[in-house]
């Protein structure tokens, strides 16, 4: 891996002071995935919180690399930059060779994997967790260098909140629709729960055959009209609040 | 960029306690020629999590006194219990309905005696016959201002700029209200800790009108 200074002078790579395990600045919540008939496919919102303010509400946490693979990254949003400036290279390299070598899903998870783990190892982590999804494939790999492959994945709130609806609905065989408004219901209850999520989402999938596609972001439905919502409740006779 | 608080120190203004339940908020409260207009948006935050969102933080004090609540949920809502008591009290005592300005001075006393063991930032606001429409901030610490715009909350302080742009003195009913509902979405559109519904409270001679507008309503955002 290239490391770059902050002076051209190759001496003063001995000064630059050592990095340690760091905090997240930026950073994006949930992503969740889900395999169906037919493909793979992926969901996050558009929004990178700068601590708890809403600061860049159209970044994009989910790309393709090369042809066939799409990533979903939660966490530090310049640490996924990172490593898509990483990946992005190995696919031009891929082009540069002509060789016909091309990266899957498969091979991306597990060298990702081993660079999640390799910097962990050095205590200074990419702080992410990354959802990576391919023909037939759908994995994990978060900073610590955990991985595991299922038919369908959460990152963050979502595997508290995401993952009870996915076990309670997902079926192996969910065409691209349902499983497209399976994904909908997982980030709207999101957004209604989490504090760093968004109702503006993207979705990307991975069709057998096909090239990874990510669609344009899009806001979703929400539903404020249950009875309990609309009445007051910081009355007289109340506690004043709730 | 060294304007913006480093994540560290915004993500608990209000020292919470690991668990304790904070209306992480936006709160608003603007006089205007014959009441006061109160908002407040509807979220309260365990942490990230959203442990209720469309809950109401316009507690009302007397028939014709608000209060806009921010800070401990838990802090806040015993506050609001004692002044009720204590105004109600008074109100028996004194033969008369309570002022606002009555209303906020008692809010402000316990919350001044009791500053080292309280997160409550509140906004009384509301109409007498007195002084008509008043509004009165009270932050942190217990100081107790009255306002012609009074802001409170976490994310009043991504609209300090739109309030301070936007305001004009006197005001109609139906301005003041489009003003508060305008200024909270911007706010619950920027801030983790704000967000669901708005609520707001028009109180006049009159008497008090309520309203709510869904979150896939607002005027601006999420």
């Amino acid at each position: 891996m290239s490391t770059l200074s902050f002076s051209l002078d190759p001496s003063a790579a001995q000064t630059t002071p050592s990095q340690r395990t760091q905090y997240p600045i930026v950073t994006g919540t949930s992503v969740v995935g889900l395999k169906y008939k037919g493909g793979v496919m992926l969901a996050a919102d558009t929004l990178c919180s700068y601590g708890s303010m809403a600061k860049y509400k159209d970044a994009r946490r989910i790309r393709t690399v090369g042809t066939n693979t799409i990533i979903g990254a939660s966490g530090e949003y310049s640490d996924f930059q990172s490593i898509m400036d990483t990946l992005e290279g190995h696919t031009q390299d891929d082009v540069n060779y002509d060789d016909g070598h091309k990266s899957d899903a498969k091979s991306i998870h597990s060298y990702l994997r081993a660079i999640m783990y390799q910097r962990r190892s050095k205590m200074n982590p990419l702080w992410n967790d990354l959802v990576i999804a391919g023909s037939g494939f759908l994995g994990y790999v978060d900073k610590i260098g955990t991985t595991y492959e299922d038919d369908f994945i959460a990152t963050g709130f979502g595997s508290y909140l995401a993952i009870p609806i996915l076990r309670s609905k997902w079926r192996p065989d969910l065409t691209e629709g349902e499983a497209r408004a399976l994904l909908e219901d997982c980030l709207r209850v999101l957004f209604y729960r989490d504090c760093r999520a968004l109702n503006r989402i993207q979705i990307a999938k991975v069709a057998e055959g096909e090239t990874g596609v990510v669609s344009e972001p899009y806001e979703l439905e929400t539903n404020w009209e249950g009875a309990g919502f609309e009445s007051t409740k910081g009355g007289m006779e109340g506690d004043g609040g709730w | 960029m060294a304007s913006l608080l480093h994540p560290s120190q915004t993500s608990n203004p209000y020292n919470l306690k690991p668990g304790e339940v904070s209306s992480g908020t936006t709160i608003m409260a603007v006089p205007f020629k014959g009441g006061v207009v109160l908002g407040a948006d509807s979220r309260v935050s365990t942490g990230t999590y959203v442990a209720n969102r469309a809950s109401d933080k316009i507690a009302q004090l007397t028939e014709n006194i608000f209060c806009c609540r921010s800070g401990s949920a838990a802090d806040t809502q015993a506050l609001t219990d004692y002044v009720k008591f204590y105004l109600q009290q008074w109100e028996v005592e004194s033969g008369r309905p309570a002022t606002v300005k009555v209303a906020a001075h008692l809010m402000r006393k316990i919350c001044y005696q009791n500053k080292d063991n309280l997160s409550a930032g509140v906004i009384v606001a509301g109409w007498d016959p007195v002084s008509k429409g008043q509004v009165y901030n009270i932050p942190l610490g217990g100081t107790c201002i009255e306002m012609k715009c009074a802001i409170g909350g976490s994310g009043s302080t991504y609209i300090y700029g739109l309030t301070d742009a936007l305001y004009k003195e006197n005001m109609g009913k139906q301005e003041t209200l489009d003003f508060v509902k305008k200024s909270i979405s911007h706010a619950m559109a920027r801030d983790g800790s704000s967000g669901g519904i708005i609520r707001t409270c028009v109180v006049t001679e009159d008497g008090v009108e309520r309203e709510y507008i869904p979150g896939n309503k607002l005027p601006y955002g999420p």
